[in-house]
């Protein structure tokens, strides 16, 4: 009995195991929103005037706005005066003389370790370069000479700001305005940190470039904002993982992320997204409501969006592309786990303006427990976009007959010369595979795992390595105790 | 809300007149209507439903609105509100959507319910035609009731037209209640045939019984803005539907077909497949749900949209949704919009047919698919003409009745 349960019991003595809480000394400011609360945070930062501005003009239009409502989701009330919107764990209580500043708490390094995110230069070893992030503040940032010496910037959007004003300048709110949506507009009002990366002209990042996000602080919502400017013939793998540790509120979860491609550039936005979902009874998580767009400006540039969503208890984002340029191509790829009580209403959106743009949607769904998923798309062809071209395809697999799976493509076609096609299907995992790999001596538990993962091989496999490993573990922790 | 307010206006005025018309049954359902749809008032794309229409563009012109009963003789298994059985006019507003302002509107203003009711175990031999003809020297709206009861093991075919003799503008709410009882088989054909200056909306509302049988065509021809929505409940185990549509338009059409299959038992099937040629500046929408409900098991479900667009100006949004609950499925749904095949039409080229008939011909095979699927041969023959010369731009009138010839 022992041996045939172990896969289960193994990944139910996982469960979340980065539900873990650092303690280092953290200064948070005071809960609640105001226009005040907004000049703190921009004064905390050290921000010239005219980000100050910026924020307090999507504040005020913040104000305008109500919360949406048309997501296939039953969303708690959010309180937005009962979230402290700035958390800085790197600030050291009374001693915080300038010099103590540089070095970082040596709990932090321990948090990231755990995570497996050693910010020292072991990581030489994997050949990524990393920006971690906690709570509101950019905690380090590896590697940053060698990829200077190539012209790359590659740091936190705070130090940006001081450093390079002029492309920050430029770039942020140019494909997400905060006048494009309600968390869009809170975000861009309140972000804290996030990662800024420019690639210059012709420049091929040598290494993979990272951020890991993590939410430490209890009462604290984390609006992060990132953005990417990848220069004409560039060249970027960018990828982003998320924890958080289990706590039994709902803390909230709003970033913008932005992509900048032009000619003949290529970004490649990988996500592993594993915050935490609440437990099984569905109280607590994280409600991850981000708003992810790339504006593939040049002629012939390239943009994919891969993300393996397994965490949160609420996810509810659309990483899109506007492919502008004449010959642009966007891809997206995604896994979607929802087990438990998890809810998610994702996929993208693929605005053809350009001509002969091409865009492919692969989208895999699963559902367990008594978790809702779905996936909403859509496909815009502009009058202009001549011979546009997309194909998507969404799948969904249900495992128990408690949860819900659904698809909401929307295609609107305004151009005769475009060819548009989508096909989706919803089943559940057929009997005769189950009975296969029982017959080989598998038990229903590993075949479910195998099955899954099989299934959902298509997008892993866009991943890079390291992440490919770690999102095919991150699916079998997900679905522990779904197979009934 | 200016529009909204004309019709409540109206209503108020002319309530007294109506009741006096009317019939019990279907009086004591209009204080309820007027409730919800001067609450609702007429949906905004936001609503999305009716995300596609223009709904307060389509109501606001000012109609005269026509309050009279049914006349003329009416076929077999066909009466008047007033002639059908009490069992069965109780029935009256049990399936539509009450809480939709457009039925709403219809349940205030409609005078006379056209019931078709076949008894148990009757099997109608000939296929009851319905002929909605539009006529009259000005602009005219029309509210049209008609409920379909079929009782236990019956089977019937219903064909129901809609044209216009006159070049007025017309407007018509229509709402179709149909109530399938156990085992019973019905097929529904909707053609409409109007022209230009023609709006209509026109709401199907199906409960289907235990193994019973729906086949659904809707056919539009030619017509000016068209709103379809049909409604299906899946209430009986083992229970079908197949719900078909094509759509030819151009010019400054406007289509648009939203379905709603509701999955709520085990082991029914649902098969839908809408078809549209657009040209010019037409614009065509399909926004089709199939909904399975917790427990629907075994159900298996098959939509697909596929669409061909002629002209740059010509305008298609689909959206084929899924929303399921239940985990022993099988559900799928595909959609397209291309263009016509370069390669075959090079092929006929080739052989000595002209560009314009080669396209034609394509069109024509691309709607044929809808057509073929039609258990009426002989309605099947009359519409591969009807949609041959439609394609060739040649309808106009119908000419199949006394009115047209």
């Amino acid at each position: 009995m022992a041996e045939r349960n172990s896969f289960v019991r193994e990944v139910a003595e996982k469960k979340y195991e980065y539900g873990f809480t650092t303690d280092v000394q953290t200064d948070i400011i005071e809960k609640g929103l105001s226009e005040d609360v907004v000049r703190l945070i921009s004064h905390k930062k050290g921000e010239p005037e005219w980000l100050l501005e910026f924020r307090l003009n999507a504040f005020r239009y913040w104000l305008t706005l109500e919360q949406p409502t048309w997501g296939h989701l039953k969303m708690p009330p959010i309180d937005y005066q009962a979230i402290s919107y700035y958390a800085d764990p790197t600030k050291k209580g009374q001693g915080a003389g300038g010099k103590e500043q540089e070095a970082i708490d040596p709990e932090l390094l321990k948090t990231f370790d755990k995570l497996g995110i050693p910010l020292e230069e072991r990581m030489a070893l994997a050949g990524t370069a990393v920006d971690a992030v906690m709570d509101s503040v950019s905690v380090k940032t590896t590697f940053r000479e060698k990829l200077r010496e190539k012209g790359i910037i590659f740091c936190s959007i705070s130090e940006a700001v001081r450093e390079h004003p002029d492309l920050v300048r430029e770039y942020l709110g140019s494909v997400v305005p905060y006048r494009d949506n309600f968390f869009a507009a809170l975000n861009s009002a309140v972000f804290s940190d996030g990662s800024f990366v420019y690639i210059p002209k012709g420049v091929r990042c040598p290494m993979e470039l990272s951020t890991y996000f993590r939410i430490n602080a209890r009462g604290t919502g984390q609006f992060e904002r990132t953005l990417i400017v990848c220069d004409d013939d560039a060249y970027v793998s960018y990828l982003e993982g998320c924890t958080a540790p289990m706590r039994d509120e709902n803390q909230l979860h709003a970033a913008i992320v932005e992509i900048v491609v032009k000619e003949r550039a290529e970004v490649k936005y990988s996500t592993v997204q594993n915050w935490y979902p609440g437990d099984s009874e569905g109280k607590g998580g994280v409600l991850n409501l981000v708003t992810k767009r790339g504006h593939l400006r040049g002629a012939n540039s390239r943009l994919s969006w891969t993300q393996v969503e397994t965490g949160s208890a609420i996810t509810w984002k659309y990483p899109s592309c506007v492919l502008t340029g004449d010959n642009s191509q966007a891809e997206f790829y995604s896994v979607a786990l929802t087990n438990n009580y998890q809810q998610a209403d994702t996929g993208t959106k693929m605005i053809h303006i350009g001509k002969n743009t091409k865009s492919t949607i692969i989208s895999k769904g699963i559902s367990a427990g008594k978790s809702q998923n779905a996936y909403r798309g859509l496909v815009k062809v502009a009058s202009t976009a001549d011979g546009a071209r997309n194909y998507s395809s969404c799948d969904s697999l249900l495992l128990g007959s408690k949860c819900g799976a659904h698809t909401f493509p929307y295609m609107d076609v305004h151009n005769d010369t475009a060819v548009v096609e989508h096909e989706a299907t919803t089943s559940k995992i057929s009997e005769d595979q189950l009975f296969y790999c029982n017959q080989r001596g598998i038990s229903t538990e590993e075949a479910v795992s195998l099955i899954v993962n099989g299934y959902a091989k298509e997008v892993i496999n866009k991943l890079p390595m390291e992440f490919a490993v770690e999102a095919q573990k991150l699916l079998g922790v997900s679905l522990e105790g779904a197979v009934g | 809300m200016e529009a909204t307010k004309q019709y409540i206006d109206f209503y108020s005025e002319v309530c007294e007149t109506i009741a006096s018309r009317s019939q019990t049954e279907m009086n004591a359902q209009r204080e309820a209507a007027l409730r919800t749809f001067s609450t609702q008032g007429f949906p905004s794309p936001k609503v999305e439903r009716y995300r596609y229409a223009k709904v307060e563009a389509d109501f606001s012109p000012n109609y005269g609105i026509a309050l009279t009963p049914l006349s003329g003789p009416l076929p077999p298994y066909c009466f008047r509100m007033a002639d059908a059985e009490p069992r069965v006019r109780v029935l009256y507003n049990n399936v539509a959507d009450k809480a939709d302002s457009i039925v709403a509107l219809n349940t205030m203003l409609c005078v006379d319910t056209l019931v078709v009711h076949v008894p148990r175990g009757v099997r109608v031999e000939h296929p009851i035609q319905i002929s909605n003809i539009l006529k009259g020297e000005q602009d005219t709206m029309v509210s049209r009731r008609i409920l379909i009861v079929m009782e236990e093991l019956s089977e019937a075919d219903v064909i129901i037209t809609d044209r216009a003799a006159s070049q007025s503008r017309f407007l018509t709410n229509q709402v179709i209640e149909v109530i399938m009882g156990d085992g019973s088989r019905l097929s529904l054909y909707d053609v409409e045939e109007t022209h230009l200056l023609c709006t209509r909306y026109n709401s199907v509302f199906v409960r289907q019984g235990r193994d019973s049988r729906l086949h659904h065509t809707s056919l539009t021809l030619f017509n000016g803005h068209t709103r379809n929505r049909l409604d299906v409940q899946l209430q009986g185990e083992g229970s079908e539907v197949t719900a078909n549509g094509c759509v030819i338009a151009d010019k400054m059409q406007r289509v648009d077909n939203n379905t709603l299959i509701d999955h709520q038992t085990p082991a029914c099937q649902s098969s839908e497949l809408y078809k549209y040629v657009l040209d010019d500046s037409a614009v065509g929408a399909f926004a089709g749900k199939v909904l399975v409900r917790e427990g629907a098991q075994k159900t298996v479900s098959k939509e697909t949209n596929a669409n061909l667009c002629a002209t740059r100006s010509a305008r298609m949004y689909s959206q084929p949704m899924l929303e399921i609950y239940a985990d022993d499925v099988q559900c799928s749904h595909g959609s397209t919009v291309g263009q016509m095949n370069e390669t075959a039409l090079f092929y006929m080229r080739q052989r000595g047919i002209d560009e314009r008939e080669a396209r034609l011909l394509l069109k024509a095979a691309f709607i044929t698919e809808v057509i073929e699927t039609i258990p009426l041969e002989s309605l099947r023959d009359r519409l591969h003409v009807l949609v041959d010369k439609r394609l060739r731009g040649e309808l106009s009138k119908c000419e199949g009745c006394k009115l047209c010839k």
